[in-house]
């Protein structure tokens, strides 16, 4: 058993780091646990975040909060809620599908930069992010960004450390922007679309001037394993509106009528719509419990089906697709193929593809983040250095 | 008016000039590089205009290749390198040393390709703001981030910058709708970061390198979301008696959740330097105008103006001025933005650019008018109220040093104010020289230390833009 440090403020992580310094002893940062399928490297201690807990500032009318780094993501979306506001990118919890219990932790969110259904026309968690405080692998307690919208002012070391894994420094605090929870949302359901068809119509929806905030498409195959089989027979994309009610009616007309010419049309009420879209964020059809490797694979929105298709011919895969076609869940039968499969990535344009589940020496032994081309790692090598010059924050996305 | 430091010209490269310029002629085709003295005059400043140096020669590469190769010419013989998009920098981030190579994309502004299905436009470096949206126009699209420079600033310039706009508040800035660059290091090497695909593989190192204010390297290439057309955009005008009710009023139309796509602000000094300038139609007996843009559908516009009426109903509003055709509706967006351009007809100006959360608006108007009133100057404000981005115009006279001296610590008191009340020096035209040596004021030293580390890590020699953005004093040792 490694050990675990749990610092109950930043000037302790601070000193913990500066003192672990001394002796070279290696960390593996972690928020609650939820992602322990990713194993920390060999040697590290545990340094979590969940010590640090709290809300530190909102104020709902300039739709802003600051929160401290292990605060329960539960918490921040209880609070949210009170005043009917949300996390535009949808944070995604991984728990199902990753068979782990565990808090997610706000600093878990932004660190991993876990992004849901509405990232492709919303953003990314990162995009969220105004401001960070955190410790470097020095020791030192460092602020980045602010808390407001619009901020030039220097290097943007916030959005940089968001999606770094724990690889270049440990996030005490988070200052990110909230919005609005939109009055109502409907779902336009188009039945019985083939992978490409599904991406043609798409396309379409994302042409239309109606504001669509969610395009997926749940082949027939993983169609029946969301909202309890509630969804019409055979393929399903699903196309999400958001908004003021008056303002929603009006465009799921406009919508269903643009996709009449694509398939079979029909809708889902706004209690259905919601469940539907938590599903889809959450990849819910592969919480199976099982260690079947899992892909999470982002590229462009037309390649995702060819990339699907061109990997059938050679594997054992189940997938579906979110953001237009462009983020594909795709489970793997039995080994991972992670040369096959970044290899036909590549050839559809590029992207990159993120193992999320496998067996523990499955994970072990393969590259979970994408890699990158020599001068890319380079420049990552050095950016790593510059946060932690003596690599005291052990984590697979940079060794 | 002198008070901006740059670094000292390195002795080593002045002495080789003529070398230089002779290696430089052979690594170019002909016509892409200037270096006669008289020529390099218009390379001399950018719209920061207070403040110029004659750079060592100007390159004007037409190719990635170009760009590498010059690059790895100065790198190898230490030779400073300032990037140029179209000069429209009002922090001073374009303006060259006299020991520097300018790298100007100017050539470099051709389209590379409209993808409607995937929304995304790769084009050049050197390609306009405006020429993206209008090149996709007749399609239903456009590009969101729309700087008052739009018809001359370069996307390239827009990323060092993380230029922003008056429509950012619904759709973000420059690093919210950029996917992917293709980034040319100081030594020559050339990286594609992003792509259309969504997120980073790896370090989200694209993040960065939006708003490096070209210290980390050279973009040559860009790809940026393209969003729908929406169906329908109606500006409106909103008059107040007061800054403070105007300011109030921006404050409660976002904490009701409510989101329209600009607010914009500007004084009674603006609403007459713009309304003499574009007969935009704005009401001349308020003190502070708003105008707020909704889209959508006819009936959602009028639902979300219904609400935002109301609300500034309790702001005791005096004038709501809804435009009758396109083509007011354009011509109000006309005023607005020729805002800068019109105060340089009448004086000469210093634009700050200090953003402020939004409670704090009516505060920080208040102070700025104190600040100016106690250096005898006069201020127009227009600025975009929904994300609290302020852009206080300080007006002098450039002929009279004294004046000009004035201008400028008027300035920096109002950023002090700006970062005080929660906020930072620079929303969206970047630190350039103009606010470099305030950074201290919003930054401790461990802040600054670390981004400068990050910086260095590009750029170890600190060859790329080395005067701005970081003050010159307690820089690590290159």
């Amino acid at each position: 058993m490694t050990p675990i440090h749990e610092p109950l403020s930043e000037e302790a992580a601070a000193r913990l780091v500066m003192i672990a310094g001394l002796s070279a002893t290696p960390f593996s940062i972690s928020g609650g646990g939820t992602r322990s399928l990713l194993p920390a490297t060999d040697g590290a201690e545990q340094l979590s975040t969940r010590g640090l807990n709290g809300i530190v500032a909102y104020n709902p009318a300039e739709m802003t909060m600051t929160v401290r780094a292990g605060t329960p993501l539960e918490k921040v979306e209880a609070a949210l809620a009170e005043n009917r506001q949300m996390l535009a990118f949808e944070p995604v919890d991984l728990r199902g599908v990753l068979g782990s219990s565990g808090i997610p932790t706000i600093g878990g969110v932004f660190a991993t930069n876990a992004s849901g259904p509405r990232r492709f026309v919303a953003g990314a968690a990162r995009d969220s992010l105004l401001g960070v405080r955190f410790v470097n692998g020095k020791g030192e307690i460092v602020k980045a960004g602010g808390r407001v919208m619009k901020n030039v002012t220097g290097l943007d070391l916030a959005k940089l450390l968001a999606g770094s894994h724990g690889s270049l420094a440990l996030l005490t605090e988070v200052t990110f922007r909230v919005l609005p929870m939109p009055e109502t949302a409907v779902t336009i359901v188009v039945s019985n679309l083939n992978d490409a068809e599904a991406t043609a119509a798409m396309a379409t929806a994302m042409a239309l001037p109606v504001e669509v905030s969610g395009a997926a498409h749940l082949p027939e195959s993983v169609r029946g394993r969301f909202v309890g089989g509630a969804l019409p027979d055979g393929a399903a994309t699903v196309l999400r509106l958001e908004g003021l009610a008056a303002s929603v009616s009006v465009r799921a007309q406009k919508l269903a009528d643009a996709m009449a010419g694509f398939g079979t049309v029909s809708q889902c009420d706004a209690g259905l719509t919601q469940r539907l879209w938590r599903e889809i964020r959450d990849a819910t059809p592969y919480a199976d419990g099982t260690s079947r490797p899992l892909w999470r694979v982002s590229v462009a929105p037309t390649a995702g089906q060819q990339l699907v298709a061109a990997l059938r011919l050679e594997a054992g895969v189940d997938a579906f697709y979110d953001w237009q076609g462009g983020l594909v869940w795709l489970r793997m039968e039995s080994d991972p193929e992670a040369a096959l499969l970044r290899r036909y990535i590549k050839a559809v344009g590029g992207g990159h593809a993120t193992l999320l589940r496998a067996r523990p020496d499955v994970l072990a032994a393969t590259e979970i983040f994408q890699p990158q081309t020599d001068a890319v790692t380079a420049i990552q090598t050095a950016v790593k250095a510059s946060f932690d010059p003596a690599g005291l924050f052990r984590s697979r996305m940079t060794g | 008016m002198d008070q901006i430091a740059f670094l000292e010209p390195r002795p080593a490269v002045l002495s080789r000039r003529r070398e230089i310029v002779a290696d430089l002629l052979d690594l170019l085709p002909e016509g892409c590089l200037v270096h006669e003295p008289r020529e390099l005059v218009p390379f001399e400043t950018d719209a920061f205009v207070s403040y110029r140096r004659l750079p060592l020669a100007v390159a004007l590469p037409e190719t990635t290749q170009q760009v590498a190769a010059v690059l790895k010419y100065c790198h190898r013989y230490g030779v400073p390198v300032v990037p140029r998009g179209a000069g429209t920098s009002l922090a001073g981030g374009a303006i060259p040393q006299e020991d520097a190579v300018v790298i100007g994309l100017s050539k470099m502004s051709r389209i590379l390709e409209v993808d409607f299905a995937n929304r995304t436009a790769t084009v050049q470096a050197g390609v306009t703001n405006l020429a993206i949206s209008d090149a996709v126009s007749a399609d239903g699209y456009f590009y969101a981030p729309d700087p008052s420079s739009q018809l001359a600033c370069t996307i390239g310039g827009n990323i060092g910058m993380n230029s922003g706009g008056a429509h950012c508040l619904k759709y973000g800035v420059t690093t919210n709708n950029l996917l992917g660059v293709k980034l040319v290091l100081i030594d020559g090497t050339i990286v594609d970061l992003g792509g259309k695909a969504l997120d980073a593989g790896g370090l989200d190192l694209l993040a960065v390198v939006c708003g490096s204010e070209g210290q980390l390297g050279i973009v040559t290439e860009a790809t940026v979301r393209l969003i729908a057309r929406p169906e329908g955009a109606r500006p409106v005008l909103f008059g107040f008696d007061t800054s403070e009710e105007a300011g109030a009023c921006v404050a409660d139309v976002i904490g009701a959740g409510i989101i329209p796509v600009a607010i914009e602000f500007m004084d009674k000094p603006a609403i007459e330097i713009c309304e003499a300038f574009a007969q935009a139609g704005y009401p001349m007996d308020v003190e502070a105008l708003l105008i707020v843009e909704v889209e959508g559908s006819e009936a959602e516009m009028d639902a979300m103006l219904a609400s935002i009426i109301e609300i500034a109903g309790r702001h005791g509003v005096k004038v709501v001025k809804e435009c009758q055709s396109a083509t007011e509706a354009a011509l109000i967006w006309k005023g607005r933005k020729s805002a800068f351009g019109a105060t340089g007809r009448i004086a000469d100006y210093i634009c700050m650019d200090g953003t402020v959360p939004l409670g704090q608006l009516p505060h920080v108007l208040r102070g700025t008018a104190e600040i100016v009133a106690k250096y005898g100057l006069r201020v127009a404000n227009v600025f975009h109220a929904g994300d609290g981005n302020m852009h206080p115009l300080i007006l002098f006279n450039a002929n009279d040093p004294e004046d000009a001296a004035r201008a400028e610590a008027a300035g920096n008191e109002i950023l002090k104010l700006c970062v005080d009340a929660g906020g930072c020096l620079t929303g969206e035209h970047g630190v350039g020289i103009e606010k470099r040596d305030l950074m201290r004021h919003q930054y401790s030293e461990v802040d600054l230390a670390q981004q400068m580390a990050v910086r260095a890590a590009f750029d170890p020699q600190w060859l790329l833009n080395p005067s701005k953005v970081f003050p010159l004093e307690g820089r690590p040792a290159a």
